[in-house]
């Protein structure tokens, strides 16, 4: 495929994100200050809270207009042609067809079902990357109208209200999203997002001990070592992030890009 | 192998090993290596029910590879009349699917997590011995399927319930069901067999408040459940939907908790259990039993025979519960009567506790009385002043509303037990008495047109103005042919005097 296409196929994908959204750029980003991540779960000589430097985050998960000019642009990454080892049967299922996302998949909403191989491609792709656990926690902490989102009443409450819903049979546009103290997007209400290192969850980080890991504490024991068992939504996406394989995908998993401050 | 950053080559060869194993989740493993002898048991797909049904006793007598298929959806449905609730099921029904095994058979699992999944979901089987009681080998990602294997070595009745992080919100989310692992010998052999399980659920609103509620998790900590179910909502178990029996039957229930939290105090109204397996174990030791405790996660096997027809309430007996929570559920019994065993209602009374004695005394004074107050009326010009057409309708709007009770709008009354007014000979004899007894209600027997009634009415003394009364029994004896003069406050109020 020419360049000269697939520029014509990006713009058209974004112009079809645009109208009457004008207010939300799709790959605007916006600065997450410096701050503190505290781990779910850590062993005894984990420290309590890790310090995480002010990075760049997108202010939307990227949306199927986006992830379409980039397999538009990378055939290898197309629905037909994508290599089984890097995402599952289910990748891009929802789609109508390779660059055709179709009216299950609006170009203003967000894309899911992406493995986390393809969402890496995707933000390098972007000159971007994905952004770590403690990053995308330490956005994710921010309420609508306080930096610390525990104590915002009106986003527990969204967050929860979400969290208990089903999945959409189609998910809504970016835009509906309102805004966090950061100007964040999507963090939670829409779908979950891939991290780079998802697969570190429920294993401590003492490299030489991860095979004596108990990486598996369910039921009651899934508080053992937890910092604050009470942060259910913490858990979930612990849970969700421990049960995946980097090439799965799902109907309500998508990603966005981090950034180092220039 | 440093967790955190696999290089490209690792993940590279991790990711093929992945592959071989079938896309498995976990430290997919892959099959395991069956010896012959169980390799070469027959194979059985269970059969799986939807509550409050049970699967068919199991007769083989011999061990079989039985294979368990169940999905996991998450799915909106009714908690309450105008209630929904996003509830994570086992197989698309709270509790999830009852499962029935025998003991000695090796059971092939397929944990099947829906494509439309939010969140991986696992099970813990109480029936299997193992870490996680197989949680961790059925971790589940959205649109996935687990696999595992385990021999059913226990018999009894198991709880099951998903195990993943925030387990108390999965289960409070719907997420448990029952496995039967029945004993070699069989169970003993009943007429019926349903399937109970109480949980509660804790919403945003309260009991009752509609549309779609979420998840509350402050309350779940506290444990303050709105609602505390049996089968997934407040009348799964009511109307149409009751457990039947016929009378003379042996009726079973498989009674579980999912709880997360709260235990119950399982009892059915007007029942009692004739034999328990008190917490799904296989001996049987308690009979003749009212309540039997269930604990959270546990289970409990009940068994009575119905004697008598009529309706017969499953309640948690910390009756809050049932009464403001949801936890009521009906076995209806239809058959013949057996008015020994029960009687149905045979009586119903007036009861007054203790009341004036109508002594002697109160006979002396009648007699005075009703000199004294015969020459009143003639004397008392506001008795003129009145149009009795004017009391007879003011004395109907009193009688309806009290007195039409016992002695019926056509004032007949009810043969041997309420006392007619129209036509009574006893009324009409003695216009003083009817006012005392109005004032101070009157018990034991009288004779009325010729038939002794032995009943109680009660005082009404400090419920009706002497108006009132007054214009009552002006409206009793100008009504159903009756014919009498009207009486008056005052008469009414002398009597009232008098009698203090």
């Amino acid at each position: 495929m020419s360049i000269r296409l697939t520029a014509l196929l990006s713009l058209l994908a974004l112009a079809l994100a645009g109208p009457g959204r004008g207010a939300v750029e799709p790959s605007a980003m916006r600065t997450i200050p410096a701050g503190f991540y505290e781990p779910l779960q850590r062993s005894t000589t984990d420290a309590a809270r890790v310090a995480v430097a002010a990075f760049q985050l997108d202010e939307c998960p990227v949306t199927n207009a986006q992830f379409l000019a980039f397999v538009t642009a990378n055939p290898k990454w197309r629905r037909s042609e994508v290599s089984r080892l890097f995402a599952d049967a289910s990748y891009l299922a929802s789609w109508a067809g390779d660059l055709e996302p179709g009216v299950a998949a609006p170009p203003d909403a967000p894309v899911v079902q992406v493995s986390w191989f393809a969402a890496r491609a995707y933000a390098r792709w972007a000159g971007k990357r994905l952004p770590s656990t403690a990053e995308w926690e330490l956005a994710a902490s921010a309420g609508y109208t306080r930096a610390d989102g525990k104590d915002d009443e009106a986003f527990k409450r969204a967050l929860y209200a979400w969290l208990a819903r089903p999945v959409p049979t189609v998910l809504a546009p970016v835009s509906s999203i309102r805004p966090d103290f950061n100007g964040v997007r999507g963090l939670s209400g829409l779908v979950w997002e891939w991290v780079d290192d998802f697969n570190t969850a429920m294993v401590t980080g003492e490299s030489r001990a991860d095979s004596g890991l108990d990486r598996d504490l369910f039921c009651g024991a899934g508080s053992i070592g937890a910092k604050d068992p009470s942060d259910y939504a913490a858990f979930m996406r612990q849970a969700l992030r421990s049960s995946l394989r980097a090439s799965n995908t799902t109907t309500s998993l998508g990603f966005r890009c981090a950034h180092n401050l220039p | 192998m440093n967790p955190i950053r696999l290089t490209p080559v690792l993940a590279l060869a991790w990711m093929t090993t992945l592959v071989a194993a079938d896309e498995g989740l976990g430290a997919a493993q892959g099959p395991v290596a069956l010896p012959p002898e169980v390799m070469n048991l027959p194979i059985e797909q269970a059969i799986l029910t939807a509550p409050p049904h049970v699967p068919p006793p199991i007769t083989r007598q011999t061990a079989a590879r039985v294979v368990v298929n169940l999905e996991v959806r998450e799915v909106v449905a009714k908690l309450a009349d105008g209630v929904e609730y996003t509830f994570w099921t086992f197989g698309g029904s709270v509790p999830g699917s009852f499962i029935r095994v025998r003991e000695g058979d090796e059971v092939e699992f397929h944990l099947n997590n829906h494509p439309s999944s939010k969140l991986p979901h696992n099970i813990d089987l109480h029936a299997v011995t193992g870490p996680g009681g197989g949680a961790a080998s059925t971790f589940t990602a959205p649109g996935h399927s687990s696999q595992f294997t385990f021999k059913a070595l226990n018999p009894g009745l198991f709880v099951y319930h998903c195990a993943t992080a925030p387990v108390p919100m999965h289960i409070g989310s719907g997420m448990y069901g029952m496995i039967l692992v029945e004993p070699k010998e069989g169970l003993p052999k009943v007429d019926r067999e349903y399937y109970v399980m109480q949980g509660e659920f804790y919403t945003t609103g309260k009991y009752g408040e509609e549309g779609m509620q979420s998840f509350d998790m402050a309350k779940a900590i506290d444990e303050r459940p709105p609602y505390i179910v049996f089968n997934g909502s407040v009348g799964s178990l009511v109307g149409d939907k009751a457990l039947t029996a016929k009378v003379g039957e042996k009726v079973r229930i498989f009674f579980g908790v999912g709880g997360p939290n709260i235990t119950s105090s399982f009892h059915i109204i007007g029942e009692i259990f004739d034999k328990v397996w008190p917490e799904g174990g296989t001996k049987l030791v308690q009979e003749n039993v009212q309540t039997t405790m269930v604990p959270s996660g546990g289970s409990t096997i009940v068994e009575f025979t119905v004697n008598v027809p009529g309706t017969f309430v499953l309640v948690d007996h910390s009756l809050t519960r049932a009464f403001n929570k949801g936890a009521l559920g009906m076995l209806k019994v239809e058959g013949p009567v057996d008015r020994v065993v029960y009687s149905g209602k045979e009586i119903d009374a007036v009861y007054l506790g203790s009341q004036a004695d109508e002594g002697s005394q109160a006979a002396k004074r009648e007699a005075e009385l009703k000199a004294k107050i015969a020459a009143e009326i003639k004397s008392n010009p506001v008795i003129s002043g009145l149009t009795k057409e004017a009391q007879v309708e003011k004395g109907k709007q009193v009688y309806m509303g009290l007195c039409f009770a016992c002695h019926q709008p056509d004032g007949k009354g009810l043969a041997s037990v309420f006392p007619p007014l129209a036509g009574s000979d006893f009324l009409l004899a003695d216009r003083d008495r009817a006012i005392r007894i109005v004032l101070k209600g009157l018990s034991g027997p009288v004779t009325v047109n010729g038939k002794t009634i032995n009943s109680a009415m009660p005082a009404q003394e400090s419920t009706l103005t002497d108006q009132q009364i007054a214009d009552v029994l002006t409206f009793v004896f100008n009504s159903w042919g009756n014919q009498g003069d009207a009486f008056t406050a005052d008469q009414v109020k002398a009597t009232r005097n008098q009698l203090h």
